[in-house]
């Protein structure tokens, strides 16, 4: 009953449906965007998916802030005690210029030659190991279709196995494409080994910008950690710590979380406010009837009842169409633009729910309030 | 159940308080029995739906003693008030009050839904409510659909589809015009009858007196005259 009055008052119904969802559609889509954004804070780190510990000049605050280290470094902390094997990872820029003759900044990655860790985790085209072949470079998917594409008659085709690009005057031959994630100022991503790093960077002296570190079995990573540090005087962070450390640096010094926090709280005042309203309303004009069923003998906790289960039933169909045009929305995007990164994980869909229901519940406890207190006698006056 | 329906003695009831008090029932001694159709009538102001409003237990009386189905109202927690309108009394308002959402079956099995019954049974019952009102190739349509008589008997339908043994109507003809208002509550009387159930009826409208067993008339707050219709 309580379903079909809510659902028969077609206009009022719709209105707070679409209201609801419009409020979940930028509480679920904004903060979705701005994880996504987060997300190229630290993209790097969890791409490569291995190694316990980072290691790096004690001046660097986060990810993209590289201060390049001595090789030797490699070898002290591969001294340290609970250390299993430690890797040089270079991580900076270098400039790339194409077949057509542009120049592309990108973002060069050189991995241990031997062991290939700190590699992409997925590979697309060819194979890792082909990363040990002369010149060869893997470059990412993403980019090998835009800001690398090849020309192609009037057109351009993807960069492929089998091109060549020239990094700092030396020729690169392309060996395979992968999948990674976008950096914070989406540069194509172009790996290589850490020795040939020094062959396109000849003229640069330092060049270690990370020391990738596995810890041995049974040994707790933060221990080894605070262990690097006191013997090196290097900074040493825990994967997750150093997770942790870019996200809080970008959060901190940017003003993106409160630009997007605006912005989605703005989006679920307007769509809270006109939700609520309508709700609040409809119950108003259906308070003659609820008078009437008082009357007929259905007691408060019946009424209160049927109030909530219009909320809910309101709460979860404006939810559901919001959350969901803003996962389609973001999701498509970010299909056809890999750059666009949207996350939406439970938590946000949960936060995001509790958000649009409880913006029915606040409107249907105030109309309750309203039924509660209504007399049954009032449905004699005309 | 043996005995009057309704039974009250010396009942009063005061709105407001102090300087601002105002007495709407003075000491009322009234009774209405199962199968009776009594009217209550008499000026606007007189006290007909406060007295209406407490006998239906939606209003507290002040002092006196109400019976009603058998129960003192004054000695029923307002749970237990709740529990006697929703399964002995039945209601027909002025102004219909129809919920305009539900279809004419649903409005009708609004009483039977309120008692716990289940939804399928509950409308079978109510588009069998509707044959005896007329309405029966109706019952799938809204109540805007339908005219202001049409909506009155569905209001009928709904007020008898439980079997109360008491119906209250308020004012049920002042929205309708002479011819619709009398067939109204012709048809009204006629279900009370044959249900013999106990037929309260407030109105100001002396046309339908002649469908009254008893006219009660009310003046200031008090019941001045009953009068026996004959040959009714």
């Amino acid at each position: 009953m309580a379903l079909r009055m809510l659902v028969g008052d077609r206009a009022k119904y719709l209105g707070i449906v679409v209201a609801l969802a419009f409020t979940s559609f930028v509480m679920i889509q904004q903060p979705a965007t701005f994880l996504g954004i987060l997300r190229h804070t630290y993209g790097f780190i969890t791409d490569i998916g291995i190694g316990d510990v980072w290691v790096m000049d004690p001046k660097a605050k986060h990810l993209d802030d590289v201060k390049p280290m001595m090789d030797s470094e490699l070898q002290r902390v591969r001294g340290i005690q609970g250390v299993d094997w430690a890797m040089p990872l270079y991580k900076g820029g270098i400039r790339a210029r194409l077949d057509s003759g542009d120049f592309v900044q990108c973002q060069m990655i050189g991995i241990d030659e031997t062991t290939l860790i700190g590699g992409p985790g997925r590979m697309v085209l060819g194979r890792l190991a082909d990363l040990r072949q002369a010149d060869g470079i893997i470059v990412d998917t993403a980019s090998a279709a835009s800001r690398l594409a090849v020309a192609q008659g009037t057109g351009t085709r993807p960069m492929t196995i089998g091109d060549s690009i020239e990094l700092n005057d030396h020729r690169a031959q392309v060996v395979g494409t992968a999948i990674s994630s976008s950096n914070f100022q989406s540069m194509p991503t172009v790996y290589t080994t850490y020795a040939r790093v020094k062959t396109f960077l000849s003229s640069e002296r330092k060049l270690l910008s990370f020391v990738l570190v596995g810890v041995k079995d049974g040994t707790d990573p933060q221990a080894v950690a605070d262990a690097i540090r006191r013997s090196t005087g290097l900074a040493a962070y825990t994967t997750e710590g150093f997770i942790d450390r870019s996200l809080k640096h970008f959060l901190g010094n940017t003003g993106m979380i409160l630009n997007f926090a605006m912005s989605a709280g703005m989006g679920f005042l307007i769509g809270a406010f006109i939700a609520g309203q309508t709700f609040y309303n409809f119950t108003n004009d259906n308070l003659r009837h609820f008078g009437v069923m008082k009357a007929m003998g259905a007691g408060s906790a019946m009424l209160v009842r049927m109030i909530l289960v219009q909320a809910l039933y309101l709460g979860l169909a404006g939810f559901g169409l919001g959350a969901g045009a803003g996962a389609a929305m973001g999701f498509n995007l970010a299909r056809v633009d890999p750059h666009l990164v949207f996350r939406m994980p439970w938590q946000l869909i949960a936060v995001g729910g509790a958000a649009a229901l409880s913006v029915v519940v606040v409107a249907a406890l105030l109309a309750i309030r309203k039924v509660v207190r209504l007399e049954p006698a009032q449905v004699f006056k005309a | 159940m043996s005995g009057p329906i309704l039974r009250c003695q010396g009942l009063t009831k005061t709105y407001g308080k102090g300087e601002t008090a105002v007495p709407a029932l003075r000491g009322v001694d009234f009774q209405a029995d199962a199968g009776e159709v009594v009217m209550l009538v008499g000026p606007s102001g007189c006290g007909k739906t406060t007295l209406l409003s407490v006998l239906a237990g939606v209003l507290d009386g002040d002092g006196g003693a109400v019976q009603v189905l058998g129960h003192d109202l004054f000695a029923l927690s307002g749970a237990e008030k709740t529990r006697l309108r929703r399964h002995g009394i039945g209601f027909v308002f002025q102004s219909f009050n129809l919920v305009p959402t539900l279809s004419v079956m649903e409005n009708v099995a609004v009483p039977l839904l309120i008692q716990g019954e289940k939804r399928s049974r509950a409308l079978d019952m109510a588009r069998a409510a509707l044959d005896p009102v007329g309405l029966a190739d109706k019952a799938k349509m809204l109540p805007g659909q339908l005219s202001g008589g049409q909506q009155q008997r569905v209001a009928i339908a709904r007020a008898i589809v439980h079997a109360p043994p008491l119906i209250v109507c308020d004012e049920p003809t002042s929205a309708l015009d002479h011819r619709t208002g009398e067939q109204v509550v012709g048809l009204l009387r006629d279900l009370a009858r044959q249900r013999n159930c106990c037929l309260l009826v407030v109105t100001h409208d002396s046309r339908i007196f002649p469908f009254a067993d008893r006219i009660a008339e009310m003046d200031d707050g008090r019941v001045v005259a009953i009068r026996q219709n004959t040959g009714n």
